[in-house]
């Protein structure tokens, strides 16, 4: 049996530069093989650290589960400490990821587009060749599931209501104001409602 | 440059498919030399996976832009990453010869 496959990490933004290297008169003589930080590692680090998002609403952003996310930073820390100590350059590259791209959407035929090109400016509409396009927000697309913001909130899995997420109280003591029976966090593969 | 269009049938007077994965025919037109291939859609009676398995198949006609009715949730990373462009055009009733029409404009 293959193993399984990695979940492709979704990964906002590139970062602005290529990597980091260390000064100090005593950089020449260490070893100089670099640390490779991965860009889902990267990432993870952004989002929890530079973004103060916790790790389940990072991991929300990054379309992989929270144990994930959090092995993922894990090995983050872990890399960044290893050339800190050792002083070793690192190299931001590699990873199973892809960078998300913007929706836009053409008045001139009503068709929404995407454009994976990031450093390529859109200027018309692929489909008719309008120049009249405009950003679109994908949230309002209902072909797309996708979570709606990273607010932290429990899921009743009875009836569907939601509420804001108690920190330090586990999710399955939430009661459920409408019906009341135990929440989930929403977002999680297990917080899907049971639909007839 | 190549274009993808989920197609409900192997005619240019058949329209756009309600599902890309499913969908019953690629057309695969070519922008330069005006040529149109039909290719019969392999997973369009798969149970799950039939979106990936599509991009697998279309992504091999190196095509640079897919146009279809609507995108599974499974799509769009596995486009991002092979840089396919996305079109969704919600006409359901708009004939394969109109599109091509309007990609020539």
């Amino acid at each position: 049996m293959s193993p399984r496959i990695k979940t492709i990490r979704k990964v906002l933004n590139p970062p602005v530069i290529k990597g980091f290297k260390p000064y100090g008169p005593e950089t020449g003589k260490l070893d100089t093989e670099p640390v490779n930080l991965l860009y889902e590692e990267y990432e993870a680090l952004r989002l929890s650290d530079y973004d103060m998002l916790n790790h389940h609403q990072s991991s929300i952003l990054m379309e992989v589960s929270r144990p994930t996310f959090t092995r993922i930073y894990a090995s983050a820390l872990q890399k960044i400490a290893k050339a800190f100590v050792e002083g070793r350059q690192i190299a931001i590259n590699g990873g199973k990821v892809y960078f998300d791209s913007d929706w836009y959407n053409c008045k001139g035929c009503n068709c929404n587009f995407n454009n994976p090109e990031r450093d390529e400016e859109v200027l018309k509409c692929p489909l008719c060749g309008d120049e009249r396009i405009k950003s679109f927000d994908p949230d309002q697309m209902s072909n797309l599931e996708r979570p709606s913001g990273t607010d932290d909130l429990c899921i009743c899995m009875n009836c569907g209501s939601t509420q804001l997420h108690k920190t330090g109280v586990p999710c399955n003591q939430h009661v459920c104001l409408e019906c009341g029976s135990r929440m989930k966090r929403k977002g999680t593969p297990g917080a899907k409602i049971k639909r007839n | 440059m190549k274009i993808a269009i989920a197609s409900n049938g192997n005619t240019l007077e058949s329209t756009l498919d309600k599902s890309f994965g499913r969908c019953s025919y690629f057309i695969i037109y070519d922008k330069e030399s005006k040529a149109v291939e039909y290719i019969p859609n392999p997973n369009k009676d798969m149970e799950e996976n039939a979106g990936p398995a599509s991009v697998e198949l279309v992504a091999s006609k190196s095509v640079s832009k897919i146009i279809s009715y609507e995108f599974g949730m499974k799509i769009k990373p596995l486009l991002d990453s092979l840089k396919i462009q996305m079109i969704v055009l919600k006409d359901s009733g708009k004939q394969i010869r109109e599109i091509i029409e309007m990609l020539n404009h």
